[in-house]
């Protein structure tokens, strides 16, 4: 089974820790929300776990590898990644830009293999994008363009889904359908870690939550066990309401 | 590929139309059917020598330089993300420039033909690794450009210095003849000794072109899908170098024409930057010998420079491209 694991990472950029020793695994079927406030380190962990930054101490495994020696290639068919500025270069068509998600798997835009075109169709109709297929890129709008990204990280049949923000700035029926695909993903066996701003969201969708804070895992578990008023005030600073699952924030503390 | 072959067979045919007119048109206009007999050695002696020494090494030069300088605008676009780079832009066809003029200075260029090539090429591998470097650092792209601006003033000036230091007024000429950029009176020869490297740096940028694609994306989710992308930069600066030393060494500078065909083949191939690679060399090659058709025949008293006429026309259009890009990229 291919999982994420993080074994006792730290981060250093000059003086300064980012990331303070910190371990935390992915399995397959996990839906993995990473919590924190910004600059709690939860990208350059992220990073640090997919070998695309090095540790200055500790280690990350990708399917039992090392994620620093794995080749970018192997790395990508192991772990799909979603970063969280999806800056695009060119206005190009919907269909490229899902296919590049076969890159790994040595796709050429403008002559798929049959297997690759499979592949990219399948992320196509997940993300409800049949319709848009042929527009150009800069005809979107953030909630489209949105879930481009993801059936871009989807058409790599990865079994690993690594996604940064991925429903920042988009509206709330949009968040539902980019987290109810994440969730589809996990239900077919793929193991997802995903950063979050919004609580609910997590609380509602993540089979487990991470809290983060000054390059530091808090807590890790069930929102049941690890979702609490106590919680968002230390991670936050806000003052909450928490009843089961639903989350209500009052203001800052 | 398989997408493109239509696009590419047009361009091909019509740069093979264009290389035949090229050898129909001149001072001396040639009827089709003594081009013919003279390219298949069966014309006049005289005949022979126009097409041979002369009309066809011209207009071949011409394309190649295109060509050239055509692939290697494409494949930076596609490494730096950015529609306005180009050989010429970023300051790597002057430093190939004043690469070359350096070897012509100091007299290397007689104790090898190979000096001049590789002169060029050198000052073009500096360059481009220079601005590869940068473009590590900053993802702004008007940073980019004005790095290039800097590399152009900077080799601008060290080839004002060495025009300065000038032993006689035939070196100068020289000189200058490389800075404004010609394929007037080149051969065969000429032709020979810049064609292993333009050779090799285009197979590079070609064989390299997938990860261009990748680059759509953004570096992070570049690498993210699987591109190595370290190796892509290398690869990209060497195969660019090469090829735009080459094409230096043979042409001098010749600038835009790197940045206008891009820009009109991107629309063909849906934007990809990969696709883009083939048909914009053929096009650039395509300008470039026509451009040079049109200063054979203009009639003016002294030959019009093909790099004069190229930036004639290549920078506005720049300029237009520059105009179309929306804000808020940088």
């Amino acid at each position: 089974m291919t999982d994420l694991r993080a074994d006792n990472i730290t981060v250093t950029a000059g003086a300064m820790s980012l990331v303070k020793g910190v371990s935390f695994t992915v399995g397959a079927g996990e839906f993995v929300a990473m919590l924190g406030p910004n600059g709690a380190g939860k990208t350059t962990l992220i990073r640090a776990a997919l070998g695309l930054q090095k540790p200055a101490a500790g280690a990350a495994f990708i399917g039992g590898d090392n994620a620093g020696t794995l080749s970018a290639l192997k790395r990508a068919r192991r772990a799909a990644y979603l970063p969280q500025t999806r800056p695009l270069a060119w206005p190009s068509r919907v269909i490229d830009i899902v296919a590049l998600g076969r890159f790994a798997h040595g796709a050429n835009l403008g002559r798929l293999s049959k297997s690759d075109r499979a592949a990219v169709m399948t992320a196509i109709e997940a993300c409800d994008l049949a319709h848009l297929k042929d527009r150009n890129a800069d005809t979107l709008s953030g909630g489209e363009l949105a879930r481009v990204h993801c059936a871009r990280a989807f058409a790599a049949g990865a079994p690993l889904l690594i996604a940064d923000e991925p429903v920042a700035a988009l509206d709330p029926r949009h968040q539902f359908s980019v987290m109810d695909l994440i969730k589809a993903y996990v239900a077919a066996g793929g193991g997802a870690l995903v950063v979050l701003h919004d609580i609910a969201l997590a609380a509602q969708y993540a089979d487990r939550l991470i809290w983060m804070k000054d390059g530091r895992i808090i807590a890790d578990g069930a929102p049941k066990d690890t979702l609490s008023e106590k919680r968002l005030a230390d991670i936050y600073a806000v003052k909450a309401t928490v009843t089961h699952n639903t989350v209500r924030i009052h203001g800052a503390l | 590929m398989r997408a493109d072959l239509p696009l590419n067979l047009v361009l091909i045919l019509a740069a093979v139309a264009a290389l035949f007119a090229a050898c129909l048109l001149g001072s001396t206009p040639m009827p089709v059917g003594r081009v013919f007999a003279a390219m298949l050695g069966q014309g006049s002696s005289g005949d022979a020598t126009v097409i041979w020494q002369i009309r066809l090494p011209r207009a071949l030069a011409g394309f190649l330089v295109g060509a050239a300088l055509g692939a290697s605008g494409a494949a930076l676009q596609g490494l730096l993300r950015n529609p306005l780079a180009e050989p010429g832009v970023l300051g790597v066809s002057a430093c190939a420039v004043l690469g070359a003029t350096f070897t012509l200075y100091y007299g290397l260029t007689a104790i090898s033909p190979w000096a001049l090539p590789i002169g060029a090429i050198i000052g073009a591998l500096i360059a481009t690794a220079l601005i590869a470097l940068a473009a590590i650092r900053t993802r702004s792209v008007v940073t980019l450009i004005l790095i290039g601006v800097g590399l152009s003033s900077f080799a601008g000036a060290a080839m004002s210095l060495l025009m300065n230091f000038a032993p006689n007024p035939f070196t100068l000429s020289d000189m200058v003849n490389w800075m404004l950029g010609s394929v007037s009176n080149r051969s065969f020869n000429e032709i020979s000794f810049a064609a292993p490297f333009m050779a090799a740096g285009l197979a590079i940028l070609f064989f390299s072109r997938r990860g261009l694609s990748a680059l759509t994306l953004g570096e992070e989710a570049a690498s993210g899908i699987g591109l190595n992308l370290k190796n892509q930069r290398i690869l990209t600066v060497l195969g660019a170098g090469l090829a735009t030393g080459a094409a230096v060494s043979l042409a001098g500078a010749i600038g835009f024409v790197g940045i206008v065909a891009p820009h009109v083949i991107r629309p063909l191939v849906k934007y990809d930057p990969a696709r883009s690679l083939v048909p914009s060399a053929l096009l650039a090659g395509l300008f470039l010998v026509l451009a040079d058709i049109g200063v054979r025949v203009a009639p003016t008293q002294t030959e019009l420079k093909l790099g004069v006429v190229a930036a004639i026309i290549g920078a506005p259009a720049f300029i237009w491209i520059a105009m179309q890009r929306r804000g808020g990229h940088d």
